[in-house]
């Protein structure tokens, strides 16, 4: 089996031949500083629903380097189907941190984000999002434009049928998308290892005729490289891809869910070694020159945004009760409207 | 004019909104050079093209969620399953997805769909093959159910299923796809969506029936007007939403409803109706609503599934049935 896709190591060694957006310190520290602003939007996320003020809430922590460099690879013309753990990749495609906070917090009105409005929702049912990316991308091909759908599942996800068959027509029709799982070695409290015999998720493309790669993903370098060569090739029309990224879930399921119950902190430490930020953060130091004081002004100033935007969040008032009906249908059927009226006063 | 079938109605309104909207497409297993196993798309790959009028793999999630995914991307698929057997792997699609997308996202994504598919028994098919499980469907919020009885309701009511911008389960009753002609103009008219049609007006009995068993139902006013009783018969067509001003103003005329379906009796869409007359026209109820259905059982295999479909006879006993109570 050949080694995932890497160009940083654990430390932030490089490995690699480094691609060239990867020699430039600005995209470097774009995408840290969107890493850290993602994990700041966890901290804030998991702290509101401990007091009360979010809804259940599934952490992306450890696995931020998959989303942003997903979405760092994409463009505008792309459309970005995210599972539930990628709130980094919808941060950096312009989804605001108020608007996710909504959607966790229970109100609809954080998935009409502002832009990209082509985008989907987080997908809860796990796996139904592949079909939809087959969809997209069909619509995308049709019209004509050059963009592609890049869509996230789990490791869990793809023991599920939909994943086989969403992956089983994007070949056969040779469609512009992008499959990803984040392979994040829990669904739940089942293992990678117990969730199916294959070597790796990236060999479950080779049934459909679909090229399948496994990269590093806690080096969100190699996440973005493979995904820019993936969306080149679909933009082109040479086809789709899977990509494994290996990564780790350091948290929760969700803050339902207590890890403790089916896995030990001694398997969960060394972990902690390998995650994407220390990494990145190592490589800066080592090679733009990253400093402390660049380090403090990062995390302020991601966590002062967070907390804005936290504020913001609790201080939009619930929708009126006829909400739940009034975006139903584009026309409601009579006794819709009728129901609608009956509860415009709550 | 020339006189449509079923099939070929659906298949001329299928050609009719291709030919009018580009971003109009059709997929399903075998629709392209195959025509459909009940031949709804014959031709309209020679005509459309391939890009338009595609095979799919054999998956009906797939049919389903590519729908969901393609119509919210600026498409409007119309996608075949190919007998409502098949469709539960494409319940979650709908249920989850192509019902709430529009909902869940206050309107930013829509999903402007139609899913065709043959149901019900009569015609001797394999098991799985004949099912009537539109009660399912019609309780999923955000999903419109349709039901044509007649070639010329077939071509409107799915040319406005087609324009809708929201999704449309659009259920074909193939024991009538070739049962009976009509003069059908394919002049782009699309039919209201979410009414009850009446097709006859009578004094007595308000009969309440969709898709085939329109048939045995329209019978029974038949012989019962020979009787002396007067009928009024409604076509629900729409099954969600439920047209129940047009129910309820005929039964507060009639003063009895005799509801007849082909599904399975318990929690089928004939409770619903009751339930609504029950609660709105209770002071105007001459006789209890009565329920012809099929049996609370598997759809049998072809050598009895006549035994199972609700005769002429029973729809007509139990309207003697309602008559004789007051």
């Amino acid at each position: 089996m050949p080694e995932p896709l890497a160009f940083l190591d654990a430390a932030g060694r490089v490995v690699g031949d480094l691609p060239d957006f990867a020699r430039d310190g600005d995209t470097l520290r774009a995408l840290y500083t969107a890493m850290v602003r993602a994990r700041a939007f966890d901290t804030k996320a998991i702290a509101l629903q401990r007091t009360g003020r979010l809804g259940t809430y599934a952490s992306s922590l450890g696995q931020e380097a998959i989303s942003i460099g997903l979405a760092s690879a994409m463009t505008e013309d792309d459309v970005f189907l995210p599972s539930f753990r990628e709130h980094g990749g919808q941060l950096w495609r312009g989804v605001t941190l108020e608007e996710l906070f909504l959607y966790w917090g229970g109100d609809e009105r954080g998935n009409d984000f502002a832009g990209p409005r082509q985008d989907f929702p987080v997908c809860i049912p796990v796996a139904s999002q592949f079909p939809h990316a087959a969809g997209v991308a069909l619509a995308l091909q049709r019209k004509g434009t050059p963009g592609v759908a890049v869509t996230v599942g789990g490791d869990g996800a793809t023991s599920k049928g939909d994943f086989y068959e969403a992956l089983n027509v994007i070949g056969a029709w040779m469609l512009p998308a992008v499959f990803v799982i984040n392979n994040n070695q829990w669904a739940i409290s089942m293992p990678r290892t117990e969730q199916t015999h294959a070597e790796t998720l990236a060999d479950k493309a080779i049934a459909a005729g679909v090229p399948g790669e496994q990269v590093d993903g806690n080096d969100v370098v190699a996440v973005r490289a493979a995904a820019e060569r993936a969306l080149a090739r679909a933009r082109a029309g040479e086809g789709p891809a899977l990509i494994e990224c290996v990564s780790y879930r350091l948290g929760d399921h969700t803050t339902a869910d207590d890890a403790s119950r089916y896995r030990d902190e001694a398997e969960v430490s060394p972990h902690w070694k390998a995650e994407p930020l220390i990494r990145l953060r190592n490589h800066l130091v080592v090679a733009h020159g990253w400093g402390k004081r660049d380090e403090e002004t990062v995390l302020r100033s991601c966590d002062a945004e967070v907390d804005a935007a936290a504020e913001a969040y609790l201080a939009i008032a619930p929708e009126p009760p006829r909400a739940m009906i009034t975006h139903l249908f584009a026309t409601l059927p009579a006794d819709l409207a009728a129901l609608a009226e009956d509860l415009a006063d709550g | 004019m020339a006189e449509r079938t079923m099939i070929e109605a659906i298949r001329m309104a299928l050609g009719r909104a291709l030919a009018d909207d580009p971003d109009v497409i059709l997929f399903g297993e075998d629709i392209g050079i195959d025509g459909g196993v009940f031949r709804a798309t014959d031709g309209l790959i020679q005509r459309f093209g391939s890009g338009r009028v595609r095979d799919t793999p054999l998956s009906e999630t797939v049919i389903a969620g590519m729908a969901v995914g393609a119509g919210a991307t600026g498409l409007k698929p119309v996608a075949e399953i190919q007998f409502m057997g098949f469709l539960y792997s494409a319940i979650d699609q709908l249920a989850n997805h192509a019902a709430r997308l529009r909902n869940r996202t206050r309107g930013r994504l829509t999903c402007p769909i139609v899913l065709r598919a043959p149901y019900g028994g009569g015609i001797k098919a394999p098991e799985h093959h004949s099912e009537s499980a539109e009660a399912m469907f019609a309780h999923i919020p955000g999903l419109r159910v349709v039901i044509p009885s007649s070639p010329g309701r077939a071509y409107g009511l799915l040319l406005s299923a087609i324009r809708d911008p929201d999704p449309v389960l659009f259920l074909e009753p193939k024991r009538l796809y070739r049962a009976i002609s009509e003069e059908v103009p394919d002049d782009g008219r699309a039919l209201p969506i979410d009414r009850a049609i009446v097709l006859r007006e009578g004094a007595d009995v308000t009969l309440v029936s969709w898709g085939a068993m329109l048939t045995e139902t329209r019978a029974a006013a038949e012989t019962l007007g020979e009787e002396g009783i007067s009928t009024e018969l409604i076509d629900l067509s729409s099954l969600k939403p439920i047209d129940r001003p047009t129910i309820r103003t005929s039964v507060a005329k009639t003063g009895r409803c005799v509801i007849v379906h082909e599904a399975p009796l318990t929690a089928g869409l004939g409770a619903e109706i009751a339930a609504d007359l029950a609660e709105h026209c209770l002071t105007g109820l001459l006789a209890p609503v009565r329920r012809v259905t099929g049996y609370d059982t598997v759809m049998p295999y072809p050598r009895i599934e006549h035994h199972y479909m609700p005769s002429t006879d029973r729809i007509a006993g139990a309207v003697r049935d309602v008559m004789a109570f007051a």
